[in-house]
């Protein structure tokens, strides 16, 4: 069971308050008719997936019925922070933790 | 000879077969009283609920509610605000979300006050007919939550006077602690069958006891709701 801080209800809830709803800051096209197919099909379908730290959606289903971001480690399951949509994560693969 | 191996469904020896239609029965061992029962479970049908909508910020919004509703918009998870002589209650669901609850055959009214206070981006929705309210009293009723909600009903993360959405009983329910031994549920229509047979079959061993709702039945509700549309 994961323990996951709700910035929203500020409080640690069980997981099974929560649905996960894959990853996070994926930007719509401004202009979808303006739009490659190409990258209209990278923007619907393709996610990266990667081994380490993931930046994701999740939603507080039988709570606040919000959104919000999470960081995750998806070997470790360690989850290093919550944030509220429109802010940044503080903890990225680049800076903080070693590979 | 085929080699097809039969296996057979009847169980030798005193096995306990439940139909398919088992759970559509209650079939609980009641308390004798309330007296004797550590959970005493009672209706508070008909009660009037709106759903509101707004934006916290604005002060304009939080004091047209506070003036229609007489409690102060809650503006973060934690205790309700109620008026326990005047049966109303307003509770933080979301940061632009709020659960009002007034007595039975007032929501009309309630609703009507708050389009008439309120200006900007709000929204109020009387969704009375789609949710009910449980009460659970007794010594054994945080017990009994425990075995139905993941949320920590300890006193320490679960005082007198909190709200909270959270699962129950693999479906969802707002708990709301009362007083010490009191307790709401305010549960969906739909899910309001199976949560009633859920809490009865959990509350089973602690004695539990059902107890007459105030204003049981449809005829009091509409001898109330007469009541409000002739003082309007
Ligand atoms: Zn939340």
């Amino acid at each position: 069971m994961l323990h996951i801080y709700c910035p929203h209800c500020a409080e640690t809830r069980e997981e099974e308050e929560f649905r996960p709803k894959g990853e996070a800051h994926i930007a719509r096209p401004v202009e979808p008719e303006a739009t490659s197919d190409e990258d209209w099909g990278n923007y619907l379908f393709f996610r990266k997936n990667p081994r380490g730290l993931h930046h994701e959606l999740w939603y507080h289903a039988a709570g606040c019925r919000k959104f919000f971001n999470v960081t995750r480690d998806t070997v470790s399951y360690q989850i290093h922070e919550t944030y509220k949509v429109g802010q940044k994560p503080s903890v990225t693969a680049d800076k903080g933790a070693a590979k | 000879m085929s080699e097809i191996a039969q296996m057979d469904l009847n169980p030798r020896g005193a096995v306990k077969s439940e139909s398919p239609l088992a759970m559509t029965r209650v079939n609980v061992v009641l308390a004798a009283s309330a007296r004797d029962a550590g959970v005493v479970v009672r209706e508070k049908p008909f009660l009037g609920h709106l759903v509101l909508r707004g934006r916290a910020e604005d002060e304009a919004f939080r004091a047209g509610v506070e003036r229609v509703l007489g409690l102060a918009l809650p503006l973060a998870l934690g205790p309700v605000a109620r008026d326990e002589a005047r049966g109303v209650s307003l509770q933080w669901m979301s940061p632009d979300e709020w659960l009002i609850v007034v007595p039975a055959g007032l929501e009309f009214d309630a609703e009507a006050a708050l389009r008439r206070e309120l200006t900007g981006h709000y929204a109020v929705m009387n969704t009375s007919g789609g949710q009910t309210v449980l009460e659970l009293t007794g010594p054994k009723v945080r017990e009994l939550l425990m075995k139905c909600t993941p949320y920590d009903v300890h006193p320490r993360a679960f005082p007198v006077g909190k709200g909270v959405s959270s699962v129950f009983a693999k479906s969802s329910a707002v708990i709301r602690r009362v007083d010490e031994e009191r307790w709401e549920l305010v549960i969906r229509r739909s899910f309001a069958d199976y949560l009633y047979r859920w809490i009865l079959d959990a509350a089973e061993e602690f004695g539990v006891f059902v107890s007459p709702s105030e204003s049981a039945g449809s005829v009091e509700h509409r001898m109330a709701r007469e009541a409000a549309v002739e003082g309007r």
